[in-house]
C-alpha cells in the first residue's frame, strides 16, 4: 500500500523563557492510505504538537524540523503558504476536540460548510450545497437540508461534532487528522460518532491520524499504534500486539491504570506510574521514563533507539529479552 | 467492602423543575429536571450514578450539598429532614469534590488557606490549630508539607486533585458527593486518585455518591449504581447485576458503548438514534422509547411502572 504521510526525525522546538522547550523528539512514522495510526500518550506528552507541525499549524516561534515530511510524496517543510492552505481543509482535514469552538457561532453550519468547499475547488453554490446536504446524511443528521439554515448553538455536542466530520470531509480528503475527536462527548455519542468514522473511512478510503488519551478508544480503532510518552515513541505496533504483549514498561503501567470491566477484580487497587513527566527543556539524555521505571538500571542513563522487537512492533528500552519478556508476561497476568 | 443498610442519606420523591424562558413575551415552559427520585445511601457504601449529560446527575448532587432546593419531595440525613437546615449545618456532614481541579480552587489563594477555609468559615479552633489540621489532612492525601505556601497554578492536575480532596475531608464529613473526580485526569494520575479515594473511605468510613460517565470507574468502584436518564431513575442494581445482566434497554446500551482495550473487537454499533430528547418537551410515556430498541406499542402512551426483580429495580415494559 502507498504511503499517504512519510515523516523521518520530526524535531519541534520552542524557545521558552527558561531555556529551550523540546516537546517533540525525533518521530519517525509512515501513514498508508486507508490506514488508521493512533497515538496515544498523556498530556504533555507532544501528540497534538506532532499533529500540528503535520498541518505546519504551529506559530513562528516553534521550529520544526525533519529530515523527511512528506505527504503525498511532497516535502511539507518546503510549501509555500498557499501550497499549504491548498493542502489543508482539502487534501489533509482536521477533526478538532471541542465541536462548539471548532465551528463559527456567526454563521450557519451551510455557510461554513458550502464555504469549505468553494475555497478550495472550483465549484457552484448548488453544487456545493448538494454536497453538504449529502454529506450531513452520511453522519447521520436528519433533516439535512433543513439544519443547513441552523446556527452552531441550536445543535447538540453530537450534532456539532456530526458537523465537524461533514465539513473535514467536503473536499474528499486523503487524510484525516482528528484530535482528541470524543472526549468532549457522552460514551454513547463517543461509540456512535467513532462508528460512523470508521465507515466512513471504508466509504472514502481514508486515512486517519487519532490522537487520543483513550486507551479504549485506541484500542478499539487503531490498526497501528504509537505510545508517546516526553516527545517521544516508546513503544510502536498494531493494536494487537501493543495491547496484548506491551513490551515498553510504560504502556504496561497504562495499561494497568485502567479498570476492565470483567478482567479487574471489582475494587482492586488499580495500577499506577509513580512520579511525574520530565522537564523537557534543554538537552535530555537517556530514557525520558527511567525516573518512573520499576525496572530502571544505570544502562537507561544512555540514549537508546527504537529497536525492533518482533515483526512491526518496536520499542524503545535498554532491557535485553530475556527481560522484556519476563515483565511482559507479568503485566500480562 | 463493608457497609451496613442504615440510610444516612435518604431522598423520597425528590422533584426538581426549572422554569425555562422561551424567549422575549413567549412565557416559560417548565423542565423536569429530577421527576420523582427516591434514593437511599447506605452508611459506608460507595453509590454510583452514569448517565448521560442532561439527565439530572449534577442537579441531584447540587440538591444533596444543599445548594438548590428541591421543589418537591425531602432530603433526609440520618433521618433528619434537611428542610430548614442551615447550608452551614448541611456542609459539616456533606462534602462535595469537582470534576475540574484548575476551576474549582481559588488561583488566589495559598494551598494553606484553601484547604483551611472550611474550618474557618464554621469558626471550628485558632489558626495554629488550622494548621496543624491542614498539614495532618495533607499527609493523608499525599502531598508533602511543602506545598502549603503554594498557590494551585504551581501544582499539577492530580496534585490540585489531591487538594480538592484535602479540602471535602478537612470538615470530617460522613458523606462525600464525587462529580466526575477524575474526568479532567490523565490515566495515570486517575488511577492514583481513585486509589486515594478507596483508601480514604476505608480509612474515614465515608459514604461515596460517585457520579460519573465512565462506566468502567463505577463498576470498579460502587457497591450499587444508578442509572438516570432524563431526570429519571431507569435501573438500580449492585454492579455484578447492571454489568453482567443489564434489565434495562438503556443500561445495555450505555454499556455497549464502553470501549475497552481489547483490540479487534471494533467500535459497537449503539443503535440509539441520533439525539437525545429535548428535554422540555419530553417524549409521552416512557421517556426512553424514541432511542429503544425494544420499543413496544405501550412504551409510547403508558410511562412504566418499578419493578423489583431479584436484586435489580427496573422501569421498564419489558418486565411487567
Amino acid at each position: 500500500m502507498t504511503n499517504i504521510v512519510e515523516v523521518e526525525n520530526l524535531r519541534v522546538k520552542i524557545p521558552v523563557s527558561a531555556g529551550m522547550l523540546n516537546p517533540v523528539r525525533g518521530l519517525t512514522f509512515e501513514i498508508k492510505k486507508g490506514e488508521t495510526l493512533c497515538v496515544v500518550g498523556e498530556s504533555g506528552s507532544g501528540k497534538s504538537l506532532s499533529a500540528f507541525s503535520l498541518m505546519k499549524l504551529l506559530p513562528k516561534i516553534a521550529d520544526i524540523s525533519a529530515d523527511k515530511m512528506q505527504f503525498m510524496g511532497r516535502d511539507i517543510l518546503k510549501m509555500s503558504p498557499s501550497e499549504l492552505q491548498n493542502m489543508r481543509g482539502n487534501r489533509m482535514a482536521m477533526i478538532f476536540q471541542e465541536p462548539m469552538t471548532a465551528l463559527n457561532p456567526s454563521y450557519t453550519i451551510g455557510n461554513q460548510l458550502v464555504e469549505v468547499l468553494r475555497r478550495h475547488q472550483n465549484v457552484s453554490v448548488k453544487e456545493a450545497t448538494e454536497r453538504a446536504i449529502y454529506l450531513l446524511e452520511k453522519v447521520g443528521i436528519t433533516a439535512a437540508a433543513s439544519r443547513l439554515s441552523q446556527y452552531p448553538h441550536q445543535l447538540s455536542g453530537g450534532l456539532r461534532q456530526r458537523v465537524v466530520i461533514a465539513m473535514a470531509l467536503m473536499c474528499g480528503p486523503d487524510l484525516i487528522i482528528a484530535d482528541e475527536p470524543t472526549t468532549a462527548l457522552d460514551v454513547t455519542i463517543q461509540a456512535q460518532i467513532l462508528h460512523l468514522l470508521k465507515e466512513l473511512q471504508e466509504e472514502f478510503e481514508m486515512a486517519i491520524l487519532l490522537i487520543t488519551h483513550d486507551l479504549g478508544v485506541v484500542a478499539r480503532m487503531a490498526d497501528r499504534v504509537a505510545v508517546m510518552y516526553a516527545g517521544e515513541f516508546v513503544e510502536t505496533g498494531t493494536a494487537e500486539q501493543v495491547f496484548k504483549q506491551p513490551v515498553h514498561p510504560y504502556t504496561q503501567g497504562l495499561l494497568s491504570c485502567i479498570p476492565v470491566p470483567g478482567k479487574t477484580a471489582r475494587g482492586s487497587r488499580l495500577g499506577s506510574i509513580p512520579g511525574i513527566v520530565p522537564s523537557l527543556i534543554g538537552d535530555m539524555r537517556g530514557c525520558a521514563f527511567r525516573s518512573r521505571c520499576p525496572h530502571a538500571n544505570g544502562a537507561c542513563h544512555n540514549n537508546v533507539p527504537l529497536e525492533k522487537w518482533s515483526d512491526d512492533h518496536f520499542k524503545r528500552c535498554v532491557l535485553d529479552d530475556t527481560a522484556l519478556t519476563s515483565i511482559a508476561k507479568e503485566a500480562i497476568a | 467492602m463493608t457497609h451496613s443498610d442504615t440510610p444516612v442519606l435518604e431522598l423520597n420523591g425528590i422533584k426538581k423543575t426549572f422554569m425555562i424562558s422561551q424567549g422575549l413575551m413567549k412565557g416559560t415552559k417548565p423542565l423536569y429536571a429530577l421527576n420523582d427520585i427516591s434514593v437511599q445511601l447506605n452508611k459506608g457504601e460507595v453509590l454510583g450514578i452514569v448517565g448521560e449529560s442532561g439527565c439530572g446527575k449534577s442537579t441531584l448532587a447540587k440538591i444533596l450539598l444543599g445548594l438548590m432546593e428541591p421543589t418537591s419531595g425531602e432530603v433526609l440525613i440520618d433521618g433528619q429532614s434537611l428542610k430548614g437546615h442551615k447550608q452551614l449545618d448541611i456542609s459539616r456532614r456533606v462534602q462535595p469534590i469537582f470534576q475540574d481541579p484548575y476551576s474549582s480552587l481559588n488561583p488566589r489563594k495559598r494551598i494553606g488557606d484553601i484547604i483551611s477555609l472550611p474550618l474557618r468559615v464554621h469558626g471550628i479552633g485558632d489558626p495554629a490549630e488550622h494548621e496543624r489540621k491542614v498539614i495532618e489532612i495533607l499527609d493523608l492525601v499525599g502531598l508533602p508539607k511543602r506545598v502549603l505556601n503554594n498557590y494551585p497554578n504551581q501544582m499539577s492536575g492530580g496534585q490540585r486533585q489531591r487538594v480538592a480532596i484535602a479540602r471535602a475531608l478537612i470538615m470530617k464529613p460522613e458523606i462525600v458527593i464525587c462529580d466526575e473526580p477524575t474526568s479532567a485526569l490523565d490515566v495515570s494520575v486517575q488511577s492514583q486518585i481513585l486509589n486515594l479515594l478507596m483508601d480514604l473511605k476505608d480509612e474515614l468510613q465515608l459514604t461515596y455518591l460517585f457520579i460519573s460517565h465512565d462506566l468502567s470507574v463505577v463498576e470498579h468502584l460502587a457497591d450499587r449504581v444508578i442509572v438516570m436518564y432524563l431526570g429519571r431513575i431507569c435501573e438500580q442494581a449492585p454492579p455484578d447485576r447492571i454489568f453482567d445482566e443489564p434489565r434495562h434497554p438503556y443500561t445495555e446500551a450505555l454499556l455497549g458503548s464502553v470501549l475497552t482495550p481489547e483490540p479487534g473487537q471494533g467500535v459497537p454499533d449503539t443503535n440509539l438514534g441520533a439525539s437525545y430528547p429535548n428535554p422540555i418537551n419530553p417524549p409521552s410515556g416512557c421517556r426512553f422509547h424514541p432511542r429503544c430498541a425494544k420499543a413496544m406499542d405501550i412504551c409510547k402512551s403508558n410511562a412504566p411502572m418499578l419493578q423489583q426483580i431479584n436484586r435489580s429495580k427496573v422501569e421498564c415494559h419489558l418486565y411487567e
